[in-house]
């Protein structure tokens, strides 16, 4: 894999954005006329676009413990009392 | 659930729908637990922490003003209740990450230069049932500084745009893309290292 760090650097600031389509045009022509020639590149990005959609895929194997009578009835009271305050508001 | 139905519930839990508040409680206490224990990486913490958020979510449910925001309003609270309990804990200094530690080593390869990285073209983008792989990147998210898995979580995990993200960490938008890459970064070398040590 042919690869100039010198050169791959600014590709390599602005990976993010890119794959995130946050840059202007411009800046996103700029990229892919380098990733065109880069090779280690374009590997490099396919690493960091996999590890976004990894993420995206992500959820944690743990679950909370089961919700005790007390601790949902605190909830249901905060809600209904939340109502009728939105009530009295007129909301 | 997707956001159009957390929507749906969240329109639901105004109007005073019972069905709505107990599915509601179901899902997002089952997300905000799995956020805070990301952030918290104990159990009993990420528990409590997740308890107050949902309560808090409840008892302000009408400062909601746009239900077409109910996520990201929702990891907004999580996120100060995360951050209260953070004021309790022992305060850890916070470590900054630069670029460079994550740019790939490169070696000399007959008259080329190489770039040190694992092969990643099997890798199983959906198949996260491989557990290693799904312990791997739990692991690496967990180890961000805080600084910087705050970010991911909410961009690359709970999947809120730059700009709700920005206003829930209350930092500018281009602050979020700086340490979102980096955290990428960190998150991928580690992946790359699994990789690299186990295959695919």
């Amino acid at each position: 894999m042919e690869h100039n760090p010198e050169s791959c650097k600014e590709v390599f600031e602005l990976l993010s954005q890119y794959l995130d389509m946050e840059l202007p045009p411009e800046a996103c022509r700029e990229i892919e006329s380098h990733l065109a020639g880069c090779p280690p590149c374009v590997e490099f990005a396919e690493s960091l676009r996999r590890t976004v959609a990894l993420c995206h895929e992500y959820e944690p194997g743990v679950m909370p413990g089961a919700l005790s009578e007390s601790a949902r009835g605190e909830l249901q009271r905060a809600w209904e009392k939340m109502l009728v305050s939105r009530g009295a508001d007129g909301k | 659930m997707d956001r159009q139905q957390e929507i749906k519930l969240a329109k639901g839990l105004l109007s005073g729908n019972a069905g709505a508040f107990d599915r509601f409680v179901e899902h997002f206490r089952t997300r905000l637990f799995q956020y805070t224990w990301l952030v918290c990486r104990q159990r009993e913490d990420a528990e409590e922490v997740a308890q107050e958020a949902l309560l808090k979510v409840f008892e302000n449910a009408d400062q909601l003003r746009d239900p077409e925001h109910v996520r990201a309003w929702v990891f907004r609270i999580a996120r100060n209740a995360c951050l209260m309990k953070r004021r309790k804990s022992v305060f850890a200094p916070e470590q900054e990450l630069s670029l460079e530690q994550f740019f790939p080593a490169t070696g000399q390869g007959g008259e080329h230069r190489h770039m040190e990285i694992a092969d990643w073209s099997q890798a199983p983008e959906r198949d996260l049932l491989r557990q290693e792989l799904k312990e791997t990147l739990g692991d690496a998210i967990s180890e961000l500084p805080d600084t910087y898995r705050s970010v991911v979580l909410l961009r690359d995990v709970e999947e809120l745009s730059t700009e709700e993200t920005a206003q829930i960490l209350d930092l500018s938008t281009d602050v979020v893309k700086t340490r979102l890459h980096r955290g990428r970064l960190s998150i991928r070398q580690k992946l790359d290292e699994y990789m690299r040590t186990y295959g695919t």
